[in-house]
């Protein structure tokens, strides 16, 4: 889901860039009110964790890789704008030391893996589980679920970015100048992978990561910790 | 001991298994990730490269690219798992470094 240099015209990177501005000066300003220093380390380990965990490409036999995110995870734990900035900070990592996303794509990838991912995850998670026990079984289902949509929607919306290139960069020629496969491809490409496969990823990690905090330690899933 | 304690060493499990997201891609014989195509993959894909994103992907050189080091691109998994895994302990120390400098400063300012 790692969109790379060249994929994306300058207009799309730009308006990224120019969307994730305020959610990031939000992301801050909501986490500098909410979190206490304790939780610093756990935010790195969030940052740590989504970063360890989008280098497990899954194969598609014959086929395609993906991987999981991780995101949701960090936002059931830390809340949805604590989890953007923590996968923000890996995600530009990526890109800036190993290649692995654009750094024209930086907005575009945040948007997509550090912003919605979180957020849909998290308010999932949140509809869900209501009102049940923090130790419920309903809890664990809560977070498989939400993560599994989650991710879909963050590829869906990455299919989409990719797709509407060609509407507007062509050449005269017809070739394309940027990402070549318009909605039609990408977008079912996309989704399908991540449906059938990459989504299954991040929903078990998600579920068997909340099942052991359960057993280990319930504060981390109360609510009032960011 | 401590959840973050525990958290820690569940991290740190994950980074000595990373290769496995090197390893079994290879013996699935999958590809690219969609949509992540370097120029060959794209020239046999659609039978040209976009000139705009030829232009484009050039525009940052990464210093440990794809998570292997330069020059190491026709050594074996062995090797290149060896690079996956310092990758990753490096790529995780300066995310989590970074991290703390964010914490610092936004509660710092309070």
């Amino acid at each position: 889901m790692h969109i790379p240099d060249g994929y994306l015209g300058p207009a799309t990177c730009g308006f990224f860039y120019v969307v994730m501005m305020p959610i990031w000066t939000m992301a801050s300003k909501i986490v500098k009110k909410t979190l206490n220093a304790k939780q610093v380390p756990l935010l790195a380990i969030g940052a740590a964790f989504s970063f360890v965990i989008m280098m497990f490409n899954v194969p598609i036999p014959g086929g395609t890789t993906g991987h999981a995110v991780g995101g949701v995870l960090i936002a059931i734990l830390l809340g949805p704008w604590a989890a953007c900035i923590a996968i923000t900070v890996a995600l530009v990592v990526q890109a800036l030391l190993f290649g692995d996303g654009g750094i024209t794509a930086i907005g575009a990838n945040c948007f997509n893996m550090a912003f919605v991912l979180p957020f849909t995850g998290y308010f999932l998670y949140k509809v869900i589980s209501y009102n049940s026990a923090v130790d419920s079984n309903r809890r664990v289902i809560a977070a498989g679920i939400a993560a599994y949509i989650a991710l879909n929607i963050a590829a869906g919306l990455t299919g989409f970015e990719f797709g509407i290139q060609p509407i507007f960069h062509k050449m005269a020629s017809g070739e394309a100048l940027y990402c070549p496969y318009g909605l039609n491809v990408a977008l079912p490409a996309m989704l399908s992978e991540h449906l059938l496969v990459f989504g299954w990823v991040e929903a078990i990690v998600t579920a068997l990561v909340v099942k052991y905090l359960q057993k280990q330690d319930l504060n981390l899933l109360k609510e009032g910790r960011a | 001991m401590k959840i973050t304690g525990k958290l820690l060493i569940g991290i740190m499990v994950l980074i000595a298994l990373s290769p496995l997201g090197l390893i079994l891609p290879d013996h699935f014989k999958a590809g690219s990730a969609w949509g992540e195509w370097g120029a060959d993959e794209m020239q046999k894909l659609v039978g040209y490269i976009p000139q705009g994103l030829e232009k484009m992907s050039s525009i940052w050189s990464a210093p440990i690219p794809d998570y292997a080091f330069k020059g190491w691109e026709e050594k074996g998994l062995l090797e290149l798992s060896a690079a996956y895994i310092i990758s990753a302990v490096l790529g995780i120390a300066i995310a989590v470094i970074f991290t703390f400098l964010i914490g610092k400063l936004l509660i710092k300012k309070r």
